[in-house]
């Protein structure tokens, strides 16, 4: 397992071939990438990400190894940058390496709900409007509870 | 004992972080000891169910005890992904 929380870009090629590589006998590497997204009605200069050093990474390292154990995973990766970004840039990516692609995507879908809640991470909007805290949804939440 | 603040609870307090000397038995006693220091702190503590909270760095409720505890976090809910 891999957890890095970083200010830097990564490279998401590089990233998902050294993941996959040395991982014969799994069948399955499933990755997902967020990016930062514009907004269509209010044009986004920037999104900054706050985050807690020394609990983001043990909550991330705490959820990866709840995935690899429940779905019998050969490995998990998970990269979560903060600072300053601007949107089209990625914010985090995952990967999931199992023997089948069921339990790969499951996985990476269940690293993607608690990342999302769990990891202690917030968003700042930079508009020409204003700026704010983005507010966490209770679909989030909610999606916590199917698994 | 350490607290510190992320967020908009940052911002309301006006510091990231300070060393507080408190005898308070849970997170909710503290907070309580919090809010009666100045306007700044009522204003962030106001709403708790608009607080999560995390104790020497794993997340917490409010009811959690503070015996022997080191560091208590006030922030938002979090917003990853």
């Amino acid at each position: 397992m891999r957890v890095v929380v970083q200010e830097q870009p990564f490279d998401i090629g590089a990233e998902t071939t050294a993941f996959a590589a040395g991982h014969k006998e799994m069948g399955a590497i499933v990755t997902f990438t967020g990016i930062v997204r514009d907004l269509p009605d209010d044009p986004l200069q920037a999104m900054e990400i706050e985050h807690y050093p020394g609990m983001t990474e043990a909550a991330l390292t705490e959820i990866a190894q709840t995935a690899i154990d429940r779905w019998t995973l050969g490995d998990a990766l998970v990269i979560h940058r903060y600072g300053r970004l601007v949107p089209g840039e990625m914010i985090m990516m995952v990967a999931t390496a199992s023997k089948h692609r069921k339990d790969a995507f499951e996985a990476a879908e269940y690293l993607m709900d608690y990342l999302k809640s769990r990891a202690p991470f917030w968003k700042r909007e930079i508009t020409d409007i204003g700026e704010s805290w983005v507010a966490s949804k209770a679909e989030d939440e909610d999606a916590l509870t199917r698994w | 004992m350490d607290i510190l603040y992320f967020a908009w609870v940052r911002e309301r307090i006006g510091i990231p972080r300070e060393q507080v000397e408190t005898s308070a038995a849970t997170v909710a006693d503290l907070v309580a000891e919090l809010r009666l220091r100045e306007e700044r702190y009522e204003l962030a503590f106001s709403d708790l169910t608009a607080l999560r909270v995390a104790v020497d760095q794993k997340l917490a409720d409010f009811d959690a005890p503070l015996d022997g505890v080191r560091e208590v976090a006030f922030f938002p809910p979090m917003t990853g992904g």
